[in-house]
């Protein structure tokens, strides 16, 4: 059944488009996610990386082009084509009424999985998650990073080959997850596709081989994150804090400075190969920033060139 | 990808990895954990997803069975005591034969079993859909799983049918042996008093579906149909008591048609066949409509 385009490809999307009313919440969009990649959607808030998502899991209906995943269209086999995923969407819908463990049988038992297999299986995930001692928990008990832990715990209980992750870690606090990452790199290397789309350059850079960056439904690059800086970066970048009253009136200044500037409201991007000499001729021409930074590019840099606006606003 | 079903594969775990060693290698369970292919939940889902989705609501109802046990005795034996059995004394000595020759309390027993049904219908099929949609959003989780939309609906009719096949029966034992049940069809007011509820529960389940915030709204379906309904569906005295330009309410009210027919069952209330099948008619086509126009609603709401 898979044609020979799509045998390679665990997810296949051509031309994919979606639009509610006049307003296209995906614009055209095509990507290819070979078996066991670890794909990122990396966009700000309301780009259309949840839509997608959302397509891709078989919920919602594209207005137009082309969507295959393992080879299957999922508005024609929706219940095959969820049967490959595991989903961990962007808000928890974890049941409160029924505790920790009971979450993870009552889901697997959509399935079809027999209690025999869902028994241990959700005390292996309750452990990978770090929950065992919550097992008898009330869901409502759990914190913030808990309850992420656990939805994702739940996504595995059929031990799907494709994870779709929707903002798997925001609002969650550094240390949650930092313990999340770890969870999901380990996932990654037993050989499990991973999707996700989050507005963390940081997350990004350390969860996926490959990314698209979108921005108003339209993919504006892809590649692997270094690939993405090296194209459409500098190697380093200088940051400078002149007061937020200043720092426009000071770009003017700074002409001629490095590759690229960048003025925004509380500070100024110096885009250079070598950030300390570039700062060494910000202070020759008299200039005394209130706290200058020296740093590599990072995707957000990539965002900020490529769309003109910051990932987190 | 083969679509054919294999029916048997998967049912133990790791009896789905087919091949020749499949055999060989038998390690500790704790290894071999292995969930069957997605072809094989795929078929299952399709085949008894209502019924999956039925467990889950049912083991969210049996965290708190007591209460709803508790409930279910503590409901009829109050009502029983106070009307059957209280406000009966005043009526039959004043009236004996006002109820077609038969005690107050066997005239409103089958009129009180319609209506606790319908009661329980009305907090079932509301707050809980909002739930589900809205507040806690349980619905998102069965919905990206093999389960389709239809099934989510039938699922949760399914488990709130049971609940109410449980109450309705123990409510019929406790009206027999108030002796309030004199004719030996009397059970069959079981079903007819679960039916009642749906007809009345479904299409109030499509309606909760299509509430996108709760202003407010269950409330008034609370004080102003099933308070009226409760009161003017024949439940307290007989519908023809009423003036002309009130008694529509008992003809559109699925609890008046839900009470004549109780009362037929048990103790033998007159019906004309035309009019007893106009009743089960009646209730059947509401809580079909309901159905079909939930399972509407669901979807859209869910696929956007």
């Amino acid at each position: 059944m898979p044609n020979s385009v799509t045998r390679d490809y665990v997810i296949s999307a051509r031309q994919l488009t979606k639009h509610y009313g006049d307003f296209a919440a995906v614009d055209d969009i095509s990507f290819d996610v070979p078996a066991g990649e670890s794909f990122g959607l990396l966009g700000p808030n309301g780009a259309g990386k949840s839509t997608t998502m959302r397509m891709i899991g078989g919920v919602s209906q594209r207005t137009s082009g082309s969507l295959t995943i393992m080879g299957l269209d999922p508005e024609q086999h929706g219940p095959q084509v969820r049967a490959h995923l595991g989903v961990v969407p962007q808000q928890d819908n974890l049941d409160e009424e029924l505790r920790v463990r009971d979450n993870l049988i009552v889901y697997g038992r959509y399935f079809g999985l027999p209690l025999s297999y869902l028994k241990p299986k959700a005390d292996e995930l309750l452990e990978f998650a770090q929950l065992t001692d919550k097992a008898k928990a009330k869901v409502d008990s759990l914190s913030g990073g808990m309850k992420r832990r656990l939805t994702i715990a739940r996504s595995l209980i059929n031990e799907p080959k494709i994870l779709l992750l929707d903002e798997p870690t925001t609002g969650l606090d550094p240390q949650a997850r930092h313990i999340l990452w770890d969870r999901l790199f380990r996932l990654k290397e037993s050989g499990v596709t991973l999707i996700l789309t989050t507005h963390y350059m940081d997350e990004a850079e350390q969860l996926c081989d490959r990314l698209v960056v979108v921005d108003k439904g339209k993919i504006m690059a892809e590649g692997s994150p270094a690939k993405l800086i090296r194209e459409h970066s500098t190697r380093e970048v200088l940051e400078l804090r002149f007061g937020s009253e200043r720092n426009t009136t000071v770009a003017a200044e700074l002409q001629g400075i490095g590759d690229r500037l960048e003025p925004l409201p509380d500070r100024v991007l110096i885009y250079t190969h070598d950030g300390e000499a570039a700062l060494e001729q910000v202070t020759a021409r008299g200039l005394h920033p209130i706290t200058s930074l020296v740093r590599r590019s990072s995707l957000e840099d990539v965002f900020l060139r490529l769309t003109g606006r910051s990932l987190v606003d | 990808m083969t679509n054919s079903p294999s029916p048997g594969a998967g049912v133990e775990p790791a009896a789905t990895q087919k091949g020749p060693t499949n055999k060989t290698a038998i390690q500790p369970p704790t290894t071999t954990l292995r969930a069957h292919a997605p072809q094989v939940a795929a078929d299952r889902a399709k085949r008894f997803g209502s019924w999956y989705y039925a467990e889950h609501a049912l083991r969210v109802m049996n965290g708190y069975r007591w209460t709803l046990l508790a409930y279910s005795v503590g409901n009829p034996v109050m009502y029983l005591f106070a009307m059957g059995v209280g406000l009966a004394t005043l009526v039959d000595q004043n009236s004996s034969d006002a109820f077609g020759g038969v005690s107050y309390l066997a005239f409103i027993a089958p009129a009180l079993l319609a209506s606790a049904t319908i009661m329980t219908a009305a907090t079932e099929f509301t707050y809980p859909v909002m739930d589900g949609f809205k507040w806690r959003r349980v619905y998102y989780g069965p919905h990206a799983s093999p389960l389709g939309v239809h099934q989510i609906v039938n699922g949760y009719i399914i488990a709130i049918s049971l609940r109410l096949i449980l109450m309705s029966a123990i409510y019929f034992g406790i009206v027999a042996a108030f002796g309030a049940s004199p004719s030996g069809w009397g059970w069959v007011a079981v079903p007819v008093a679960v039916l009642c509820g749906l007809s009345f529960g479904l299409p109030l389940m499509a309606y909760s579906a299509s509430v996108q915030e709760d202003k407010g709204q269950f409330a008034l379906v609370m004080r102003f149909l099933v308070t009226p309904m409760f009161l003017f569906s024949g439940t307290f005295f007989p519908l023809d008591t009423l003036p002309i330009y009130l008694q529509w309410i008992g003809w559109i009210s699925p609890l008046w048609h839900g009470t004549q027919l109780g009362r037929m069952l048990t103790y033998g209330f007159p019906v004309p066949i035309w009019l007893a099948v106009i009743h089960v008619v009646y209730l059947v086509v509401l809580a079909v409509l309901g159905w079909r126009l939930a399972r509407r609603t669901y979807a859209r709401r869910l696929g956007k």
